[in-house]
């Protein structure tokens, strides 16, 4: 199995297979994610209703699969192990606060770090497995050993994975499609690989 | 070649009781912790959930963390694990965010790693994970656990599922108006929503029991995981990705449905979840094998109740008894399944525990007694 793309976003910049696709540095982290949304123009209104951590998950996952398509896939084949720091919390506060006058139900149903994975699944319609993991930092001897087992399913061609962080401005994004067959980047999928395609 | 996994030890912190034991006893009396709870700091008014009335935070644990020492501490009475050799993890949805309700969003363990590392700290395990998935985090973290004991990465896992009632829980499943006024009804016609509950549970397992002086009996056989890839926040109008979780657990245990004796549902008592499982077990083939619910005995746990569930249902296993779904009376479900309606004596074998979440997600895993 073998790593066939990556993206990235951090600091208000998207980058594929390691090169810059997307930069927005003047304007509040709202709006970068909003005219990411514009520059991708990947047509799907329901982008404006995600919170911060489903729009990072839905415009990293947009740029990752650009010229890697999962289409040839069946919805089942195709698995998510995403993984992050802060859960939910950037939502959990909101939500805490706006429950002060009223619960917001479009906010509360946020509140669960796995909600990114919904959201990522229903846009490119993958039925396969999914794991959230909370870690302190980008564990990639965790990511390497578990989607390793994910991939070792014999029903498993595919498997998005990497990281989805977000609090307040701050935001951290990588993500890498791996699948059975060698194609595009084709890089290795060990713990030192993603270290280096993490930094 | 995988290593079998086997369950060595559990235990569960609950209105019902402060170990496995004492909670199996109470379900077999039809004792439910759910009641009419007067809580000012969770709720303005009284409703209806299964709280811990002793539970109280100490000047250096919160509420979450008493709940979980006391689970992990029940659990590890028997032996003590090898720290190099074990992995500790955490399910939870919520962990300490009663601490927003309390003004306090700097508080040292709002992030879910950082309680893991504090819990595991505090027995001396060197690895920890947290698995947060929504309502199928605790059924989820056995399946991991398991896939890190066969292939030799660990010899022993200590699976904790824990969460706690808290205002910003219970205020968000009122907002999404999914809070049962009454006692909650499990797949039956009059059901009106979820009560919720707060416990903590856990599992070890071992793929080394013999090191523990342990001789087991229960395995842990095949798991799946799916996505309905549908709504965020509604189950799957077909129950089919359910179903294909179920599937993937009878294949890989290289069971039929007929082998499954008895099925440990998720049944929270919305009317679209218990719709979707219906279709998901008539889909799967298990529209006639005897299912149960817990909620109603524990409420909806989050964290937690794939962990006691698990547990619960292995002790119905180990000594052959069927527990009924309390809140259950007249069928309301579209598809036919076998709804547990009374306390039954049956030999057992294997059972199936399925779960489902927001976020679309589905688990299910195979449990076998093994007659030595």
């Amino acid at each position: 199995m073998f790593i066939s793309a990556t993206s990235k976003i951090r600091k208000q910049a998207i980058y594929h297979q390691g090169t810059l696709a997307f930069e927005n540095t003047s304007v509040s982290l709202d709006d970068f994610l909003t005219g990411a949304y514009d520059y991708l123009s990947p047509e799907y209104p329901k982008f404006y209703k995600m919170d911060r951590l489903a729009k990072l998950g839905f415009l990293a996952t947009e740029v990752l699969l650009r010229d890697a398509s999962i289409k040839q896939y069946a919805p089942e084949a195709v698995s998510l192990v995403l993984s992050n720091a802060h859960a939910s919390l950037d939502t959990d506060v909101r939500y805490h606060e706006a429950a002060k006058t009223s619960s917001s139900p479009a906010l509360f149903v946020y509140t669960l770090p796995n909600i990114v994975s919904g959201e990522i699944c229903i846009r490119h319609k993958i039925k396969g497995e999914n794991t959230f993991f909370v870690s302190p930092s980008f564990d990639a001897g965790l990511l390497e050993a578990y989607v390793n087992q994910v991939m070792q399913q014999p029903s498993v061609q595919a498997c998005i994975a990497g990281w989805i962080d977000v609090m307040d401005s701050h935001h951290d994004v990588f993500l890498y499609l791996i699948e059975k067959e060698k194609r595009g980047i084709a890089l290795p999928h060990t713990a030192e690989e993603l270290t280096k395609l993490y930094r | 070649m995988a290593r079998a996994v086997w369950s060595v030890a559990d235990s569960i912190v609950s209105p019902l009781g402060a170990t496995s034991e004492e909670n199996y006893h109470a379900i077999r009396q039809g004792i439910s912790g759910v009641k009419s709870v007067t809580n000012t700091s969770w709720n303005d008014k009284p409703f209806m959930a299964s709280a811990m009335d002793t539970l109280v935070p100490t000047d250096e644990r919160t509420r979450f963390e008493e709940i979980s020492i006391k689970a992990v501490e029940a659990a590890l009475k028997k032996f003590t694990l090898p720290a190099d050799k074990t992995i500790f993890i955490l399910s939870t949805t919520k962990g300490n965010i009663d601490q927003l309700d309390h003004e306090n969003p700097n508080h040292p363990r709002i992030h879910l790693h950082e309680v893991a590392e504090y819990l595991g700290g505090i027995f001396g395990f060197k690895r920890n994970i947290v698995v947060s998935n929504a309502c199928i985090s605790g059924v989820l973290a056995l399946i991991i656990a398991k896939r890190f004991l066969e292939n030799g990465q660990y010899d022993h896992a200590v699976i904790l599922g824990a969460d706690v009632l808290s205002r910003f829980v219970v205020s968000g499943f009122q907002s999404l108006q999914a809070i049962s006024p009454a006692h909650c009804k499990p797949f039956d016609a009059n059901r009106t929503g979820i009560n919720l509950g707060e416990a903590a549970g856990v599992m070890v397992l071992s793929a080394d029991p013999a090191s523990l002086g342990i001789t087991p009996v229960i395995r842990l056989l095949g798991s799946g995981v799916s996505n309905d890839a549908n709504h965020i926040s509604g189950p799957s109008r077909t129950g089919e990705e359910l179903a294909s979780a179920i599937s993937h657990a009878l294949q890989a245990s290289q069971l039929t449905p007929a082998d499954i004796d008895f099925v440990s549902a998720h049944g929270t008592a919305t009317i679209y979840n218990d719709e979707m499982e219906a279709k998901a077990f008539n889909y799967a083939g298990l529209s006639t094998i005897p299912l149960n619910s817990l909620k109603g005995y524990y409420g909806h746990t989050l964290g937690a109740a794939g962990v006691i569930e698990t547990v619960i249902t292995m002790y119905g296993l180990l000594r052959n008894e069927l527990i009924p779904t309390r809140g259950f009376d007249t069928f309301g479900v579209p598809k036919e399944i076998n709804v547990c309606s009374a306390f039954q004596s049956k030999p057992l074998r294997r059972i199936l525990k399925t779960a489902s979440g927001f976020g679309g997600c589905n688990a299910a895993l195979v449990v076998e007694k093994v007659n030595q």
